[in-house]
Order: C-alpha cells, then sequence, then structure tokens
C-alpha cells in the first residue's frame, strides 16, 4: 500500500465561493434528468440532441459521439459532424447469459457498427448508434433485461466484480452484491422508463433521490469489489472499492467473511494541471457483509454532500479526500454510521491480469478465458469473433462474463462441453491468447478515435502496432516472454486505468504522449511522468534503454515496473 | 393585384360611385392603376363630351418586366385616344408567351416588334399574367410554348392551358391563331403542351392562320420560318381592313423593351473562374452532388437568385471515343454544316449531344440500320423510349444498330449541345460577383452508373482555379416577392433548394421582413441533406424561420416532402391565406405532381372545398402569381 505520499496537504478545505458548474445548473433544472430529451430525440433537422441534454443523457447510459475521422470532410461537404451514439450497459460484475450475449449480438448488427465492445468496467458498449435508432437500441436492451440507466453521468456508475472463475460460489456471492450495491445506489428517477420505454409520464415534481440528492452527485463515481489475490478491478482506482475477506481457517472455509473499505481512488487527470492527480484508494477499515449497503450508501453520501460542485476537474471523491484528509473522512463516515469501522484484514495482491485459457472451478465446471484485444468483439477477416461467439452463445449452457481487462470469460461450462467450445473458438480464431507475448496479452487501450469526443490521440488502433514494437524491443534484449502491462489511452482520463500500468502512454497530440512507467504488478502504485508529449521514435529509444538496462541487472522475478523504482531510474520526486 | 385602397375622407363621388372606383381599383395592377391615373387626367383635360376611348390595350403585358417598373410613365391617354374613324374596329394581335427559359420570350418579342413595325396592333403578354377568360375577345392569337417534364406546360401557362380544357372555356369562331411548340425531342412528350393548346383551341371552334410548328432544342431555324410566316399572314389579315389611303391601326408605342440588366447570352459566353468546387454530400450518399463557386467582374449584375447559369461543356474523350468506334468513322473528317467547318472530332466533343438520345437520332438510325425501332418512335406509348433514354447513350444505341454513316450524316443526325443549365444557389446581394450552384452528379446514382452526363462530369473533372465558359438564363418569373413583407414558402428537395439558397440569402440580404418556409427532402439525414449547416444557422440567426424535412429513406416508409406539406397543412394553408408565395423547384415528374396534388388536398381540408373548389382555389393561387414553379 502507498497512500503515504500521494495525500495533497488538506489545506484547500474553505468553502469556494466560485459558482456552481454548469453542469450542476442542467442537472438541478433537469426535473430527474428528463430535460428536453423528448423534444431533441424528435428534432428532424439533426443527428445531435441538444447541447444541455448531451450532459443529460450520459446518466441513461449514452454519451453523443461524432466520427472524428469525418469531422473536417463533413464540414466541408456542409454537413454536420457525424453523429450517433455510444450506449454503455449497467452490466454489474459483467455476467450476462447465452440468451443475453446473442440479443446483444444482434443489437449491435441492427443499430449499432457490428461490433460489441467489452469495456474495462465490465459492460458493453455499442457504438454509432444514429440519434433515431436510439430508443429502439435501448428497447432491444431492455427486452433483454439490460438497462444502461446511470452507465455514464454523475452517479455510480456499473459496479465491478472481479470475474473470479475458480471459486465459483465466491464469485456468486461477489456478484450478489455487485447486483445488490448497483440496485441500491441507482437513481430512483424514472426518467429512463419514460423517454426509452415509453413509460407513463411524470406528472408534477421530479422523485425524490433520497441518496444522491436531486442534483446528483459533483462526479462521476466508481464502486468495485476485488477477490484477492487477483486485482483484476484495480480496486484501488474505484471511489468506493471492496476488498473480499474470506474464511481461511473456519469451519465455513471460503466463506465471504466481509470486506476491506476502499475509498478516494481515482485515475483521471488533465494534462498541465496539477491539481489534478491520480490518487490509489486508502483501505480505511473492514465491515461485515450485512454492512455493505449502509456504509456504500454513506460514502456516496459524504462526498454528495462535500464534493466540489464547482470544477469539474477536481469533483471526485479522491480530491475531497485529498483535501479534507483521510482522518477527516474517516471522522465523518463513522459518525454518519454511528460506529466505528474495525481495522482492515490482511490481504495479498499477486496479479492485475487475466488467467487466460481453460481453468477448472471447484465446483467442476470449467471457464475458458478469452483475450479480446481491445475489447473489441467484431467481425474482420481472418477472425470473425462476433459471429464465433454467437456460435459459442448458441449452444453455450454457462454464462458470460466480462473482466475487468477487456476480456471475456466463457463460464461454467460442462466437462462434455469444452470440446465443441474449443472447435467454434478455434474456427474463429478467438484463441490465439495462449500464443501470445504476455505483453500483447495484457494490454489495455481505451476506445480513443475516432469515436471519443476527449481523445487527443490514438489508442484502440495504435495498441496492436504499438504491442508489436514493444515486443520487439523486448525480444531484441532476451525478454519475449516476460510478464510487462501496456496501457494506452487518448487523453488523461484513464479509462483504461492506464496510470496503474508499468507503461503507459496517454494521449497528448496527434502521435504524441505523455510516457509513464513504473506501475507494479497488482495495481497498488501508481505510475508517473517519465518523459512528456514525446512520439513513437522517442518512446521506443526511452524503453530500449530502459529493458537494456533492465534486461542486464534485474533480479531474479522482479518486475519492470519494480526495477525502476529499486534503481531509482524512477523517484518520489517524479510523482506528478 | 394591389393590396385594397381605402378612399375616406370628404370627395365629390357619390357612394355608389365610389364603391365601383374602390372596386375598380382593387382588380388591377400596378401597372394598370398608374395607367388609369394618367387616363383620368387625361379625360379631365377634355371636354365632357371628349372622353377618350379605350383603345390600347392595357399593359399588363409588362408586368413581367419588373425592372422596367421604376421608369414606367403612364402613356398620356389624350394622346392614345384616336379613335379611329373607321366603323369596323380593326383586330390586334395577341402573342402569348409561355417558356421557362425565355427563348419563347425571345421570339415573341421579335415578332412584336416586327408586327408593330408594319404598324399594327399587337402586343405581348406573358402567359402567367393573362386573364384565361381574356381569351374570348381575342380575334389574333399566337401562342409560343414550351414543354416541360412529362409533356407539362410552363408553370405560368397552367392557368391558360387548363382553362382551355374546361367546359368553361367558351368557343372561339371568331379566333384565328397558330401556336408555335418548343420542346426536346429527348423526353418522350416531345412538344405535348403546343400540341394541346393547339388542339383544344380548334375543338373550340377557331382557325388556324397556319399549322402548328413543333420545335427542337436546336429551334432557331424552324421558329425564324414560323415567325416569317406568322408576320405575313398577320399583314395579310390586317389588309383586308386596310382603307384605302392610310393605314387602320394606329401605331401602338414601341415597347421599351430594354432590359434593366445586361444580358449573358449562350451564344457569347464570359470567362467564369471556378473558386469552388466541392462534394456537398457525406460518404453514405447514392448520389453525388457537388457545389459549385463561380465568379467573373460583375457576374453579380448580370444574375438575381431565382435564375439559372449555363455552363458550356466538352464532351468526354470517352465519349466521342465510343461515338466514332460504333460508326467506324474518322475523327479527322472535315465537316463542314451550318456554316462552320471542324473536324468529326471536334463536333462530337464541342458541338453535338452525345449523352441524351433523341428522336431524329433514332429515325435516323432506323433507316439506315433497317432495324425495327417503331417501339422506340411510338408517339403515342414512350415506355420503351423513356427506357431507353434512361439507360443509354448516343454511343450506345450507335453500337447496337450497327449502319452505314458518313460523317456529315452523323453530325446532321445529332442535336446540337446545347450545355446544361442549373438553378442558382446564391443571391449577388449575398455572394457579390460569385455565382454558387448546386450540381447532382448524373451518373454517380448506383443504379444508373451507365448514365454519365456530359455537363455532370464535366463540371465534376472542373478544378479550382480553372475556367469555364458561362451564360446566364433569366428566370423573371421565378423571384423573391417584390413586397419583403410576404411570407415564403419554398419545396425544394434535392437540387432543387438551390434556388431557395439564394432566395434566403437575398431576403436576409435585404432585410425582407416576411418569413422564410422552407420543405427540403433527401434520402437519408445523414448523407444528403443539402447546406445542412448552412439551414441551422439560417434557423438560428431568423433568415429562415421555419425547416421542414422528409428522409425517404431512413424508416421503413418513404417520406417526401408531400406528406410534410400535409402534415403542415393547418399552417401551410393559413400562411398562402394570408398572402404568402409558394415556390416548387425540383423534379417535375413525380415531385411536382405530388406536392401539386398535395397541396389540392391541404386546400380541401383546411379550406372545407370540394376538389373543384380546392382546383379553382389552386388555380387562382397560380393566376395570382404566388404559386410559382421551376420544375425540370
Amino acid at each position: 500500500m502507498s497512500t503515504e505520499v500521494l495525500d495533497r496537504p488538506a489545506s484547500n478545505v474553505a468553502p469556494k465561493l466560485q459558482p456552481e458548474s454548469a453542469v450542476e445548473k442542467i442537472k438541478k433544472a433537469s426535473r430527474g434528468l428528463r430535460g428536453t430529451l423528448v423534444e431533441s430525440l424528435h428534432d428532424p433537422l439533426t443527428g445531435a440532441i441538444r447541447e444541455s441534454d448531451t450532459q443529460l443523457i450520459k446518466f441513461h447510459g449514452s454519451y453523443m459521439q461524432d466520427d472524428r475521422d469525418l469531422r473536417a470532410e463533413r464540414e466541408h461537404q456542409k454537413l454536420e459532424p457525424a453523429y450517433s451514439f455510444m450506449i454503455r450497459t449497467r452490466t454489474p460484475g459483467g455476467v450476462v447469459t447465452p440468451k443475453q450475449w446473442q440479443d446483444l449480438t444482434k443489437i449491435a448488427r441492427t443499430y449499432a457498427n457490428q461490433t460489441l465492445r467489452l469495456t474495462t468496467r465490465q459492460a458493453f458498449q455499442f457504438h454509432g448508434v444514429i440519434k433515431k435508432d436510439l430508443k429502439k437500441t435501448m428497447q432491444a436492451m431492455n427486452a433483454t433485461l439490460i438497462d444502461s440507466i446511470a452507465a455514464c453521468g454523475d452517479v455510480n456508475r456499473n459496479v465491478m466484480g472481479s470475474a473470479n472463475p475458480v471459486e465459483s460460489k465466491l464469485h456468486q456471492d461477489v456478484y450478489d452484491w455487485s447486483v445488490k450495491i448497483s440496485e441500491h445506489l441507482k437513481p430512483k428517477t424514472r426518467a429512463y422508463h419514460e423517454i426509452w420505454l415509453d413509460g407513463e409520464k411524470l406528472v408534477g415534481p421530479a422523485e425524490e433521490e433520497p441518496i444522491l440528492g436531486p442534483v446528483y452527485l459533483p462526479r462521476k463515481f466508481k464502486t468495485g469489489i476485488v477477490v484477492p489475490p487477483h486485482n483484476d478491478v484495480d480496486v484501488f482506482s474505484q471511489d468506493l472499492g471492496f476488498i473480499a475477506i474470506l474464511d481461511r481457517e473456519g469451519v465455513d472455509e471460503g466463506a465471504l467473511l466481509g470486506f476491506n473499505l476502499v475509498v478516494g481512488g481515482g485515475l483521471g487527470a488533465t494534462h498541465g494541471e496539477p491539481q489534478t492527480f491520480p490518487r490509489i484508494g486508502d483501505v480505511i477499515g473492514f465491515l461485515t457483509p450485512e454492512q455493505t449497503l449502509k456504509v456504500a450508501e454513506t460514502v456516496v453520501m459524504i462526498q454528495r454532500d462535500f464534493g466540489d460542485r464547482t470544477d469539474r476537474k477536481h469533483a471526485r471523491l479522491k480530491y475531497t479526500i485529498a483535501d479534507r484528509g483521510i482522518e477527516w473522512f474517516k471522522g465523518e463516515l463513522f459518525k454518519r454510521l454511528g460506529y466505528e469501522l474495525p481495522p482492515a484484514r490482511p490481504y495479498k495482491f499477486t496479479t492485475q491480469g487475466d488467467r487466460f485459457g481453460w481453468l477448472r472451478g471447484h465446483d467442476g465446471r470449467w471457464h475458458l478465458t478469452l483475450r479480446i484485444e481491445s475489447g473489441r468483439v467484431a467481425d474482420r477477416p481472418g477472425a470473425l469473433h462476433l459471429t464465433g461467439l454467437e456460435k459459442i452463445a448458441q449452444i453455450h449452457q454457462g454464462d458470460f462474463r466480462l473482466t475487468g481487462n477487456q476480456n471475456l470469460i466463457i463460464a461454467n461450462v460442462p466437462a462434455d462441453q469444452c470440446m465443441k467450445i474449443d472447435q467454434l473458438v478455434a474456427d474463429h480464431g478467438l484463441g490465439k491468447a495462449l500464443f501470445m507475448t504476455p505483453v500483447r496479452r495484457d494490454a489495455l487501450a481505451c476506445v480513443s478515435l475516432p469515436t471519443c469526443g476527449l481523445a487527443m490521440a490514438e489508442a484502440e488502433r495504435y495498441l496492436p502496432s504499438f504491442t508489436e514494437r514493444v515486443e520487439g524491443v523486448l525480444a531484441k534484449h532476451g525478454l519475449k516472454d516476460i510478464p510487462l502491462t501496456v496501457r494506452i489511452t487518448g487523453c488523461p482520463n484513464g479509462c483504461a486505468r492506464p496510470y496503474l500500468a508499468e507503461i503507459a502512454l496517454i494521449g497528448r497530440a496527434p502521435g504524441r504522449y505523455t510516457l509513464r512507467l513504473g506501475g507494479d504488478a497488482t495495481g497498488e502504485r501508481l505510475n508517473v511522468i517519465y518523459r512528456d508529449n514525446i512520439d513513437e521514435n522517442a518512446i521506443l529509444t526511452v524503453l530500449d534503454e530502459l529493458i537494456g538496462k533492465y534486461a542486464r541487472e534485474r533480479e531474479s522475478e522482479e518486475r519492470f515496473g519494480d526495477f525502476l523504482w529499486r534503481n531509482h531510474v524512477l523517484t518520489a520526486e517524479k510523482r506528478a | 393585384m394591389s393590396s385594397a385602397v381605402i378612399l375616406q375622407g370628404n370627395f365629390p363621388i357619390p357612394e355608389d360611385r365610389r364603391n365601383q372606383l374602390q372596386q375598380l381599383a382593387t382588380e388591377l395592377n400596378r401597372e394598370q392603376l398608374l395607367w388609369l391615373s394618367g387616363y383620368f387626367a387625361g379625360a379631365a383635360a377634355a371636354t365632357p363630351s371628349g372622353i377618350p376611348a379605350f383603345t390600347e390595350n392595357l399593359p399588363g403585358a409588362s408586368r413581367a418586366h419588373a425592372p422596367q417598373l421604376q421608369q414606367f410613365v403612364p402613356p398620356t391617354p389624350v394622346q392614345a385616344a384616336a379613335p379611329a374613324a373607321a366603323a369596323t374596329p380593326a383586330p390586334s394581335l395577341t402573342i402569348i408567351s409561355a417558356s421557362h427559359t425565355g427563348n419563347g420570350r425571345k421570339i415573341s418579342e421579335k415578332l412584336l416588334a416586327a408586327v408593330q413595325a408594319l404598324g399594327i396592333q399587337a402586343r405581348m403578354i406573358k402567359a402567367g399574367d393573362y386573364q384565361p377568360r381574356e381569351i374570348a375577345k381575342e380575334k389574333l392569337l399566337y401562342v409560343v410554348i414550351s414543354t416541360h417534364g412529362d409533356g407539362d406546360p410552363p408553370d405560368e401557362a397552367r392557368g391558360i392551358y387548363e382553362f382551355l380544357g374546361t367546359k368553361r372555356a367558351p368557343q372561339l369562331p371568331e379566333l384565328q391563331y397558330s401556336v408555335l411548340s418548343l420542346g426536346d425531342s429527348s423526353y418522350p412528350k416531345f412538344c405535348e403542351a403546343g400540341r394541346v393548346v393547339d388542339e383544344r383551341l380548334a375543338k373550340l371552334g377557331a382557325k388556324r392562320l397556319l399549322p402548328r410548328v413543333d420545335c427542337d432544342v436546336d429551334f432557331e431555324k424552324l421558329a425564324s420560318t414560323w415567325a416569317e410566316d406568322a408576320l405575313a399572314r398577320v399583314r395579310e389579315v390586317a389588309d383586308k381592313f386596310k382603307p384605302a389611303g392610310g393605314p387602320a391601326f394606329a401605331t401602338a408605342p414601341a415597347a421599351a423593351a430594354a432590359p434593366a440588366i445586361a444580358e449573358l447570352k449562350r451564344e457569347q459566353p464570359a470567362t467564369a473562374e471556378v473558386l469552388a468546387n466541392q462534394r456537398i454530400v457525406g460518404r453514405g450518399a447514392l448520389r453525388e452532388v457537388r457545389h459549385v463557386e463561380l465568379s467573373f467582374p460583375g457576374l453579380g449584375n448580370l444574375y438575381k437568385a431565382g435564375d439559372a447559369l449555363g455552363i458550356v461543356h466538352r464532351n468526354p474523350d470517352s465519349a466521342i471515343e465510343a461515338v466514332l468506334k460504333a460508326t467506324k468513322l474518322d475523327g479527322s473528317t472535315a465537316v463542314t454544316r451550318d456554316g462552320k467547318t471542324h473536324t468529326l472530332l471536334e463536333w462530337l466533343r464541342d458541338e453535338r449531344e452525345l449523352t441524351r438520345i433523341a428522336r431524329p437520332l433514332l429515325t435516323q438510325i432506323a433507316e439506315r440500320s433497317k432495324a425495327d425501332l417503331s417501339d422506340l418512335l411510338d408517339t403515342r406509348n414512350t415506355a420503351a423510349l423513356t427506357k431507353l433514354t434512361a439507360t443509354s447513350q448516343v454511343a450506345d444505341v450507335l453500337a447496337r444498330y450497327p449502319a452505314e454513316w458518313s460523317a456529315d450524316a452523323l453530325v446532321s443526325a445529332l442535336r446540337p449541345v446545347h450545355g446544361r443549365v442549373y438553378s442558382i444557389a446564391s443571391s449577388p446581394a449575398a455572394v457579390g460577383d460569385e455565382a454558387h450552384l448546386t450540381v447532382a452528379v448524373v451518373g454517380s446514382d448506383t443504379d444508373r452508373k451507365l448514365l454519365a452526363g456530359a455537363a455532370s462530369s464535366f463540371v465534376v473533372n472542373t478544378p479550382v482555379d480553372s475556367q469555364v465558359q458561362v451564360w446566364i438564363e433569366r428566370n423573371d418569373r421565378f423571384r423573391v416577392p417584390a413586397d419583403g413583407a410576404r411570407d415564403i414558402i419554398m419545396i425544394g428537395p434535392g437540387t432543387g433548394v438551390a434556388p431557395f439558397r439564394g432566395f434566403v440569402q437575398e431576403r436576409e440580404a435585404v432585410g425582407a421582413t416576411g418569413r422564410n418556409w422552407l420543405f427540403y427532402g433527401g434520402r437519408s439525414l445523414y448523407h444528403d441533406f443539402l447546406y445542412q449547416l448552412e439551414w441551422q444557422q439560417a434557423l438560428k440567426r431568423n433568415s429562415l424561420h421555419r425547416l421542414d424535412v422528409a428522409f425517404s429513406r431512413d424508416q421503413e416508409q418513404k417520406i417526401y416532402v408531400q406528406h410534410r406539406i400535409k402534415e403542415a397543412g393547418k399552417e401551410l394553408f393559413s400562411w398562402l391565406s394570408n398572402g404568402a408565395y409558394l415556390y416548387v423547384c425540383g423534379d417535375a415528374t413525380a415531385m411536382a405532381p405530388d406536392v401539386n396534388a398535395a397541396l389540392l388536398a391541404v386546400a380541401a381540408e383546411q379550406g372545407g372545398m370540394d376538389a373543384d373548389d380546392a382546383q379553382a382555389w389552386v388555380a387562382d393561387l397560380t393566376a395570382d402569381g404566388r404559386y410559382l414553379r421551376d420544375v425540370y
């Protein structure tokens, strides 16, 4: 654990006099997140929605985006940008049934860009849905019992849960808790049903929001549950994290005793603005399962009441805690709970990544983890992943689980089905992970260009060629098969959790990145800026030099990120 | 029609007479009122017994010459009052001109001048200004009329055209007439409108002074022959009334026809620079549409919003080669025709139409190849010809029906190329010396790949900074209302939206206070919403007040502008009832009739009219000059 040097001095606690941010006003005037979304959807002159509605639609699980590859071209064509919408599911714990998988595939083919994207938060994303198809898409999702409520926006987002394939009973417990927390913290407004599902129109004032309040949270809020020793949900990057503590000795071995509570993690930052920074969450105590919802709700309400509503770049829980101090936060939490939490129980993480290939669970069922590069399930020449997984879904009797690393587990397969699934995996080029280098297998990238409006540089489209070049450097130094985490994002907001990687590229401008180095293998240490705003050649030169040094001087089993710290290539002063 | 004139205060006219005057004043147009003011002044100056008779035709004919209004001087009635001593009033000639492009007007003006030069009383009137019931009083009538779209008359002639076919049309035993019909033989219903007018007049008992003449796009020769004959016949008629020793007719004042703006004619095109030439549809569009900006110093003085611009183009090498291959002719052979000598290749490149197939060519092919083309040449059933022209070009039919050709014969069988004209999509008030065009690239349509339109592919391949030869086709009928306070409704799907971009620019630039309402239609919101960004901005600036769109392929059922018109029926009817102008531009075969039907439906539904009343209401709009179309 390494929170010691990361807290900023708690000097900035005086109430700010700045006016509340524009988004706060939009939320306040929105009548329970309704705004003018219906009018916007009916405007036939544009594929866009009104500006204020672009904020509100996030709470319904959708972002307005445009194809940035076409922006200049379309302006020249005297056409507005090619607007479309991303829709993100609320799938706590990332579990769906084979039937749901088939339905989601059908939606992707019918309304989206013929791809499914598995996110780093165990959700599905549809991209390229045009305005007139938005409602139909939402309804098709609803028909298969999946919604997108609060998948984006200033609310508690999709709740993550370790995609633990082996301990079936425990996975079920974690999954159940992720669903319960998600439901408990979900907005109470019926706006989603009203706008997308033709639910009854609200008459009178908007619904009460006892937890989130009338203007919802100051900023997004992320929750995750992890089962050690695999930190696949990057629990220290969550605003609110739960580390599952198991009964390892008692009569009921393997049962869930409770959770260590983690608060104040968060990764987003802004280039050149030192008041923004990624932060590792604090572990502040232990709670029993029955205390879970109350604690979760109380953490959310403290952030609701104390979070910064004047500056959205400074509005996450991590800043509230950094500004006021973790002791203040604990005091506030315990005061509201009416009891103190006992000290956290011991735990240990060994990895961040997924375990690929077949694993046999404790109950004798089998689980196959497939590598899905950048989480993009698409049909490409020679790799018909969308079709292949659809076919698997047609015969699969267990479930599908998305991992926090954009990968997929075909879970709960009876032994006699394994061969059939293996065949389909092989036929559709889905089984390549076992033959990949670890660096390629564990790499993450956000969506970025051309889809995401925030992107400053390529990420998903750049990942394959960048990892290939890193493989080249590793091979040159005889390290082809070492584990190494590489993550790329198109902007500093942190969707692929780059701040926890051993090597991270964060987009600055087309072809230029901030190079961060020094994360650990378990998601417990932030990396630091090593070079800012450099191009690929410069990045590869740096890596060649440092990996060469690592090859010569590393200790046995020593990870690259750890090596850099031990050798003082990186120092605490560099943390920024 | 002028707005109501209110007579009030103390004045020495009894009330019943006052009402008559008021009635009269509301029925006459501006020029007629101006003329009357002079007439009354003259009458006041004359002795009570000397009230002048109306021997002049009222100057309604010049109404279309809007630029003349400023200089208009009412003829002094005293001078005009020159009652003929002869007992039998001599018939005067009326020439009705009905054409879109101005060719008919030019022929009519020439004829008028020639007739007047003989001292014969005559007037020329544009069909849009002609009150259909006047026909009963005509004795001598020439009609110059063109055909458009699917055998339709020009819009301005629809009033008289339809009237002649109704039961209300009077018998015309006294009338002597002739029709000059203009058309394009590449369209199935060649010269249909002229034929119909000719037959309807004959059916009403009128007598042909000379037979109708049907002209193709190379109309000049046939038209001037007809005009010479027409002049001779008028003279013969007039001579019968000529008393010994003197002219029977008061000499009509020569029409002061000097146009307010100089004309840029096809025969003498100007050189314009290409400032922009860009695709304005998205990647998913089925048909390419380009926005072209042209300029030369002074261009802004040569056109108005609503006019069209022609581009002189050369046929592509591929088309020329295909023709030479199909006919096995040598491109270097010299051919002399119409006093010009060029090589065959030059004729084919610069002077002859190689895209559209016309009847004369098919006739020639039938003769030479001995092939049976009777179904293609059938004038009653034109389906085969329609299909052929939609899918084939000149070279295709030459290749399909091989025959012996000489270079001379080929040049003579092919129609002269006339260049293509495009509705101008700008207003000089906004863009100065530029003219913008919206060009649909023929043949870019995926299901019509065969038809690479020579003109539009020429435009596509004309780079920025290069030069093209251009001329202006005046379209005086298709203008924003002189009264800027009037509301306008514009229906322009596809490239039909072009003139309305000019209209909106114009109305904004001159500060017109009336509202602008546009109906636009395309295939998809994402790919072919022409000028989408500009319309969005115009709405924000309040220079466009309402925009209704129909995208046919964005939903299961196809939705077109006519559906939107019906949906907006209540407001549309209200706008029109309050004096709004309605403009339609674009496709003549499907869109314009559908829009017209929608308009009738709106009148029926919103105005509680039966079918006849709705027809009459629309006819009134047309007669009023408030339902204007530029369809092709």
